[in-house]
Formats: structure tokens, sequence, C-alpha cells
């Protein structure tokens, strides 16, 4: 084995691997998803967040538009605040949107879906940090029952 | 002599033995950088070391692939969430499988090579000879070795993560019909960057230290005969595993727990 | 001339073993010292001291007028630039040819040009008669070639000093004969200082200037070959002519035959 093959060998060695690292970066991780690059901050309050989590999507129509970043209570009432961070590609949403909490599927991941509102000239576009007021919590399934039977009995 | 007294004394030599370790790596490793006398050793070894590990690694790794492709069908197909065979064949390989089986791979191919390698050159005096000539053997033989498993143990995994999960969609839509789109971007939702693939890179580089290590104190550390060289490989081979399954226990809690 | 190495009154362990009890020698400069004994007797022992790849318990080691224990790291290894050792088995390294085994202390320790490397080496290995070899792997070679190689390996920096260890040692009479005519000529042509540790007499007695007879941790005998052969200890007459039993008795310590056998318990 000469030293020249061997130096080769190496070089085969190293290109293998960024290739393999390239297909990860590429093909396998979502390192082009639109959270990377700048983003801005919006928040809701939910009266129950169900099973989201922090990294769950935030969809506007079923397209990938932000993720959550971080879930919290705030405020005397002990209020879920959900974090998001949007990407700046999508930054005017009007103060009249609507943030609800979703369910892809009947066992899928949980995600937030966002629903643009009219905008006219008294209706403001939320900034970084702004807050959506209208919001729909998640549909937890034992409240649902419950409801149902409720009604039910009603009758 | 008391089960206890033993007890006492295997505890106090395998801290000895950690201790002696910890010197031997300093002394290779501290010091002033020869890169020209040091890169021609290191790429011999990365030829050695890497190289000669690649092809035991992308045949595996293709393997494994294709067998989470085939068990995670089987199972997700039942509660009809086929797509979910992407995230679960990546993200399997990137925190788990890369990093531990590699390490393992490696320990069994390139860990007892290394051992019984540097045990000969003690038993044949090598060592002692390039000593004697004013080349000090911790710098000229064990530290090209250990950068060498170092830079090229994480590598590895890479290619082992990479071909594996290309296994499983070899598997999971080539033959058992999964939809590609679906394969690659529920994949791609739900695979992260820096927690899922980097972690995996962290870890193979821990693994990478340890397994190095372990397998260059054996061989130097050996007893210069045949049966000394054949149980320092062997134990090599047992300490490096243990210590990465151990090991990943606790960096999977620190990382994901 | 004077004494290159003085050893003063060494004890050396190895474990609770003891190999040396107060042991005191000198190797007079310029001249082939052989050190015979008996198998296990510590011979390699005192060229590691030497070399100080071990350390004494207690005593000197000087070389060239230094205490080589109490060297720092790189003044040690600039001493043992001055010395060089050719093991038993010769040591060369496996994954380099014969050339670059013996041009390796050149490129270790010198920055000369490639082809003054190439000039020294064939002239080194043209003096243990291996210049045709140059390019086969250590594996290749029979185990008298392999120790002319090392010889190469170990003059090419030309050192003050060479230490045999049992350079003759499972050698056929052809090569044993070669390695005794080299190193008779090196050390005469390049004014060297040799230390042949060794325990077939024979050999050593011919060609050495001093000798030293160790047994039982200590000295036994020491002087020319012709003062040896007329030394008057037993130990020493035993070892000359191979005695089989002697000082050095035929029988490992052991509890009487009689008690042995028949009182035997296990």
């Amino acid at each position: 084995m000469t030293t020249r093959t061997m130096e080769l060998m190496v070089g085969v060695f190293a290109a293998a691997a960024i290739a393999a690292l390239l297909f990860l970066a590429l093909q396998v991780a979502n390192t082009s998803d639109s959270t990377r690059g700048e983003t801005y901050t919006l928040v809701a309050k939910f009266d129950n967040v169900g099973g989201l989590k922090v990294r769950s999507p935030v969809k506007v129509g079923g397209v990938l538009v932000g993720r959550v970043s971080a879930i919290q209570l705030e405020g005397d009432y002990y209020e879920p605040v959900v974090e998001m961070q949007i990407s700046m590609r999508y930054n005017r949403f009007p103060e009249t949107s609507t943030a609800s909490i979703l369910t892809s599927g009947i066992i899928g991941e949980q995600y937030i879906g966002l629903e643009p509102g009219f905008i006219d000239d008294f209706v403001e576009i939320l900034g970084d940090g702004g807050e959506i007021p209208n919001t729909n919590s998640a549909m937890v399934l034992e409240n649902l029952i419950g409801q149902f039977l409720f009604s039910q009995g009603e009758k | 002599m008391s089960m206890f007294h033993l007890l006492g004394r295997n505890i106090l030599n395998n801290i000895q033995g950690v201790g002696q370790a910890t010197i031997m790596l300093a002394q290779a490793l501290i010091g002033k950088p020869q890169p020209r006398k040091m890169l021609p050793l290191l790429i011999r070894q990365l030829y050695v070391v890497g190289v000669q590990s690649m092809l035991i690694i992308i045949i595996s790794g293709l393997f494994i692939g294709m067998v989470l492709g085939l068990q995670g069908y089987t199972i997700l197909v039942d509660f009809g969430a086929e797509q979910a065979l992407g995230p679960m064949v990546a993200l399997s390989l990137l925190r788990e499988l890369g990093p531990v089986v590699t390490a393992l791979l490696f320990a069994g191919r390139a860990g007892s090579a290394l051992t019984a390698e540097i045990g000969l050159m003690r038993a044949t005096e090598q060592l002692s000879s390039l000593e004697m000539m004013a080349v000090d053997p911790l710098r000229r033989v064990i530290a090209p070795r250990f950068w060498a498993g170092v830079i090229s143990m994480p590598l590895l995994a890479l290619m082992f993560n990479a071909v594996g999960i290309y296994g499983g969609f070899m598997v999971g839509v080539e033959w058992l019909g999964v939809d590609d789109g679906a394969f690659w971007s529920v994949m791609q939702s739900s695979v992260h960057w820096q927690d899922d693939v980097m972690n995996g890179v962290i870890k193979s580089l821990v693994f990478a230290v340890v397994v190095t290590w372990i397998a260059l104190f054996k061989g130097y550390t050996a007893t210069p005969t045949s049966p000394g060289i054949s149980a320092a490989t062997t134990q090599t081979v047992v300490y490096s595993s243990l210590a990465v399954l151990g090991l990943d226990f606790v960096l999977t809690a620190i990382m994901f727990g | 001339m004077g004494n290159l190495v003085e050893i003063k009154d060494v004890y050396f362990n190895r474990g609770e073993r003891s190999i040396y009890e107060g042991v005191s020698l000198v190797i007079p400069r310029g001249k082939i010292t052989g050190v015979l004994g008996p198998s296990g007797s510590g011979k390699t022992t005192l060229l590691r001291l030497i070399g100080a790849q071990l350390k004494a318990h207690r005593g000197e080691v000087l070389f060239g007028g230094q205490d080589m224990a109490k060297l720092g790291r790189s003044a040690l290894y600039e001493t043992r630039k001055r010395m060089s050792m050719l093991f038993q088995s010769g040591a060369l390294f496996s994954e380099m040819s014969v050339f670059e085994n013996v041009a390796f202390p050149l490129r270790e320790h010198t920055k000369l040009p490639e082809n003054i490397i190439q000039t020294i080496v064939k002239m080194k290995l043209e003096s243990v008669g291996l210049r045709g070899a140059g390019g086969m792997a250590p594996s290749e070679l029979s185990g008298g070639m392999a120790r002319r190689a090392a010889l190469a390996r170990s003059i090419v920096l030309d050192p003050e000093m060479i230490m045999y260890d049992e350079p003759f040692a499972g050698q056929d009479p052809i090569s044993m004969g070669m390695l005794v005519k080299l190193i008779d000529e090196l050390n005469a042509t390049l004014g060297l200082t040799s230390i042949v540790v060794s325990h077939d007499v024979k050999e050593v007695m011919s060609i050495s200037d001093h000798l030293i007879v160790m047994a039982n941790k200590k000295i036994v005998g020491e002087g020319t070959p012709q003062e040896l052969r007329e030394n008057g200890s037993e130990l020493v007459q035993q070892f000359l002519t191979g005695a089989p039993d002697g000082p050095v008795p035929f029988h490992y310590q052991a509890k009487p035959y009689h008690a042995d056998l028949l009182g035997a318990k296990p």
C-alpha cells in the first residue's frame, strides 16, 4: 500500500462522510424548515392546550408557518399561554385572526391552526410579541362526552 | 481472603487502572503539536482505523435499516399509521442505533485490532526500542491512533445513519408500498437537526473517545505474551461494549430525558 | 580512556522479587564488555537501567558522568541519542520496509535532505551486508538478517555505545559467526563502546576485552577473559564450563525428596 493510495482512500472516506452528512441535512432533517431563518413571536391564551407541545407545528390552511416555542401558565388564574415562532415571510396576521388547537387525524399529533381574519382600516397587524385574541381550545374527549351525556339527559 | 477483601482490592485495582489510563492519554496528547510529523501518521491510521471499517459499517447499516423498515411497517400498519415509518426508522437510527451499533462494530473491528497491534509492538520490544531511540512511543504510536479513532467513528456513524435510512426507504417504499412523498415529508417534519442529528453525532464522539482509549490502554498495558495479548483483545471488546451501552443510557437521559 | 558507564551499589526489585542487591560495575570506554550470567540473573535489566527505562531503587547509574535517573525528560532523550540498543528480537517496526527502518532515526532526529539519508542508509546496510534487502519487509527476513538490519538501524546515528541484548540467542552457527564478526568490526572501526549481554560463553569470551559474570543478584566475577578462566569462584567456573550441577543447583528448591514422596499429603 503506497502512501498515495492510502491518502486517496482516506479522501474517499472523508467524501463519503460528507455525502452522508449532506443527505441527512437535506433529505432527512428539517433544516429547510420555515421556522429556520428569521422569525417573530406571537402569543395566544387558551383555556386548555390539550396535547400541544413545544415544537408542535403552527399551520395556516395546512401549510407550516411556524412552531410552538414555549407553553406556560400566566396570570392570576393560571391561564395557559402559548408562544409561537412564526416565519418572517408571513408577517401580516391581523388582530382579528383566530388560533385553534387542532388534531391531525384521530390519533395524530396536535397543532395550532391559524386563520387570518379580515383586514380593514381599524384593524392592526400583529407585530413581534403580539397576542391573538380569538382562540379555540383543544377539544378534550372527556368533556365532549360529558356534554353529550348532559344534553341527552335534558331531553 | 474474604469476599469484601476481594471486592475492595478489585475496586482499588480498577481505580488505579483508570488513573494509569488517564496519565497515558495525557502524556500522549499534551505537548507541542508537530503537524508535519503527525499528519502522515494520522493519515495512515485513518486508513487503518476508518477506511478499513467502512465496508462492515455500510453493510450493517443497510441491513439494520431494512430490518427497521420491515418491523416498523408491520407494527405501524395495524394502526393505519404507516406514514410514520419514515420518522420511526430515521429517529431510531439517528438517536440510538447509529451511534451505538457503530461503536460496537468499531470496538470489534478496529478496537481489537488496535489492542493486538500495540500489544504485539510491546511483545516484540518495538515500544522499548522507540524509547531507546529517544522517540516517545506515547506520542509516536498512541496519539495518532487515538485521533484517528476519534475522527473516524463519528464519520462512520454518519455513513451508518444515511445508509440505514436508505435501507428503510428501500423496504418501506420500494417494497411495501408506503407513499414516497409521505415517507420523506413526515420524516422531515419530525427529525430535528440539532436535537436528533447533532445529538447523535455527539454521542458517537463520546463513544469514539471511550472505545479508542480503552483499546489503546489495553494494548499498551498488555502482558507481552500470546495469552496476554489475546486476553487484552477480549477485554477491549468486552469493556468497550459495556462502556458504550452504559454511557448510551446516561447520554440519552441527559439529551432526551 | 576512562569508563563510559559506572554503576554504583544498585538495588533493584521487580514487584516483591529482588533482582539486584548491591551491584557495582564499570564499562570501560572503547572496549567490548561481555556480561555473562545464567538466564534470569537480570542481565537485560542491567541494560534497561543504563538506558533509564527502569530506575534503580538505590544506588547510581552514571553514563558519561551523568546520573541517568536524575535527568529530566528532554535531557534523558538527548542522552539516549548517544546510545543505542539491539533488542533480542531485533524490534524492527513491522509496518516499514528494512530501508525505512534504518532511515527512521535519521528522519526522526535530523533534518537531513532525502539524498543524504539515502546515502547514509545504504552505507549502513552495506556494513551489515544487507544493502540488497532494503526493500524487504521485516517479516520476510530470517532471524539473523533481522538482527543485522536492527544493528544497521542502531548504528545509523553514530552512537557512542551499543548495548546488545542476547545477540546470539537462537541463531544458527553461520549467523552467529556473522554477528560476532560484525560486533567486533563495528567496535573497532567506529570506535564504539559495546556491552554484550549473553549466555553464549564461547562467543562472548572470544570478542570481549572485559567480562562481568552475574549470578545470585550480584557480580560474582570480573576481569579479562584470561583472568576469568583463572578465577577461583566455583560459580564462575560452573558457568564457564557449563557443568550441570554446582553452586547453581540442578534441582529447584524443594522439600527433601524422601519426605516429599513418602509423607506427601496433597
